[in-house]
């Protein structure tokens, strides 16, 4: 009897483990939402900060975010998708393989501040792109590659190989068959793990903030070379390096909120994309 | 004739052109390598390498400045020790949970939802974590002031938790069926199936997720940044304030000037990241791929 007890006693200490961070989950979330509705309106979406971002929009950092995002997916889709066709439809087992491959687990581990080193060394000093759009895109985009390269590679794999192998057998071209029998069934696939990866880069501070960020910049960026505001670094300075930090929560809250809804809106079109594909190819 | 040589062609071109950009990778790794290399080699030849094992952090003195990381590599060290211990129970309790007891509707709702939570922007954490946690843990401690280890180790251990419960789930779940199945046919109870043989079976997955989620502690910024206190002490009490290596770049980047010492040391700060998280990854990925975890 005692035996089942204890079973009994360490299902609920499991399940409350589980519960308890789905708490926590819901409950940052239901906060940031909560305080942050009553601050977001239309004036806060599409106004100049003014006072040091204390009163007035953040429409800047929004435009910001958003060029980070553009310029970041133009790097880096075509490149890792390229990568991943590669690895997936030609690579054969060998040494360069490997060392490819080494390569993108070591990326996908470097901490997000060494990104940053890396192209404030490269990019910003180096090229001499200076603190601007182009080398956060750059540097984002290196960030992101792995998250892209893998989610490509298993869309590309879900394809069945004898696709590939009737294509082949009609005399089809190795790129023949992959541009017309492999790609237009991976595709949207490819898209969701790219799409992940740029909502990755969207909440990402710490390399935004050795490449591009700007404190404070009322103004929107003419071209590449400008630099922005953004709304991660945007709210890291609400949050901290402001004077009157606890006087103007709402529009810390304002902040938060429209970054969450930025970064899991894309998740969720992600997602939404990803059970499409499920239902419309079942091999 | 001529058609087909074009084809080929083509088909040369297409394959070297993809070869060249999966190497991309391996240019970024080198030039990453490169680069933090360049600066932080600099500093080695001009004040030394023994200047790192200094026992203070401080970049600006009017008497004399010193760059020991011992103080920063203390913060990470202690940070990043107790975000795994809170890590692990709740990490490898819910992967467990979610693998093997949940019934498969509640399964298919705690897994996305505990998804949303990797997708969450570091500097939100560390927003939530300023203003919940950091009060939390003055009050429920008694302290004069939150911001501390502790706090810094409570919100890394929540951002590696997403990590760590979908690897371990994942290495849960690709136990052999049959392992259950004998075991339960032996007569033993669900518990100690689950305990004694497929978590058993299931360890080297755990323990490399466990080791990735300490991956991205370490290398976790914004969120330590805003809770830890920052003030570079060598302590291994979690109720004091600490800087950790990642914050320091992040905090001090923004005003050093190109190329003086700092500058150079800071790189040096980056250097040692990086090859910590290097080796945290490497060993994880061997255990993975020597128990055929991953393809």
């Amino acid at each position: 009897m005692t035996n089942s007890k204890t079973e009994t006693i360490i299902f609920w200490f499991m399940r409350s483990v589980t519960y308890s961070i789905v708490l926590i989950i819901a409950y940052i979330i239901f906060r940031i939402i909560y305080l942050g509705i009553p601050a977001v309106n239309w004036e806060f979406l599409t106004a100049m900060p003014r006072k040091s971002g204390a009163e007035g929009g953040i429409l800047p950092a929004i435009v910001g975010t958003l060029c980070l995002m553009t310029g970041t997916i133009v790097v880096a889709l075509p490149l890792g998708m390229a990568a991943a066709i590669y690895l997936s439809e030609y690579a054969r087992q060998g040494k360069f393989t490997q060392v490819i491959r080494m390569a993108i687990i070591t990326l996908a581990g470097v901490p997000s501040i060494v990104f940053g080193l890396f192209g404030l060394g490269l990019f910003v000093i180096f090229l001499n792109f200076g603190s601007s759009i182009l080398s956060g895109c750059l540097t984002l985009a290196c960030m992101i590659l792995p998250i892209i390269i893998a989610s490509s590679e298993e869309a590309l794999r879900a394809v069945p190989l004898g696709i590939r192998q009737a294509s082949l057998a009609m005399g089809a071209t190795k790129w023949q068959t992959i541009r017309t029998n492999v790609l237009p069934y991976s595709f949207s696939g490819m898209l969701t793990g790219s799409i992940l990866g740029v909502g990755r880069a969207a909440g990402e501070t710490a390399p935004v903030l050795l490449t591009v960020a700007a404190f404070y910049l009322p103004k929107l960026p003419k071209s590449v070379f400008d630099q922005v505001m953004c709304l991660p670094y945007h709210l890291y300075i609400l949050a901290t390096q402001h004077p009157d930090a606890d006087k103007i929560r709402p529009m810390q809250y304002g902040t938060a909120l429209v970054l969450l809804t930025l970064v899991l809106g894309i998740n969720l079109i992600a997602i939404i994309i990803r059970s499409k594909i499920r239902k419309k190819y079942k091999w | 004739m001529q058609n087909w040589r074009k084809i080929l062609f083509k088909e040369k071109a297409v394959k070297y052109t993809l070869a060249a950009a999966a190497s991309m990778s391996i240019l970024i790794v080198l030039l990453i390598f490169t680069f933090l290399g360049k600066e932080a080699f600099g500093f080695l030849y001009e004040p030394g390498l023994k200047e790192l094992f200094h026992t203070r952090w401080m970049p600006v003195s009017s008497q004399r400045e010193s760059f020991g990381l011992v103080p920063l590599i203390c913060g990470s060290l202690l940070v990043t020790t107790m975000a795994t211990i809170i890590m692990i129970p709740f990490g490898v309790g819910a992967s467990v949970y979610i693998a093997e007891l949940a019934k498969p509707r509640e399964r298919e709702t705690l897994k996305p939802f505990i998804e949303i939570l990797a997708c969450i922007p570091s500097v939100v954490i560390g927003f939530f974590g300023l203003l919940i946690i950091v009060p939390m843990v003055k009050k429920v401690f008694g302290l004069q002031s939150g911001y501390n280890a502790l706090s810094g180790a409570i919100l890394l251990a929540l951002m590696a938790i997403p990590t760590v419960i979908s690897i371990s789930e994942d290495a849960i779940r690709s136990v052999p069926k049959d392992y259950k199945s004998a075991s339960l046919a032996l007569g033993a109870s669900k518990m100690q199936t689950v305990w004694r043989v497929i978590v058993p079976a299931a360890l080297p997955g755990i323990i490399t997720a466990v080791m990735l989620g300490i991956g991205r502690v370490i290398g976790e910024t914004m969120a330590v940044m805003m809770v830890t206190g920052n003030s570079a002490l060598i302590t291994g009490n979690p109720t004091e304030s600490v800087r950790t290596m990642t914050a320091t770049i992040a905090a001090e980047m923004g005003e050093v000037p190109f190329g003086s010492t700092h500058y150079k040391a800071l790189f040096c700060v980056g250097i040692v990241l990086l090859i910590a998280t290097f080796i945290l990854n490497l060993i994880a990925f061997k255990i993975l791929k020597k128990y055929r975890m991953i393809g």
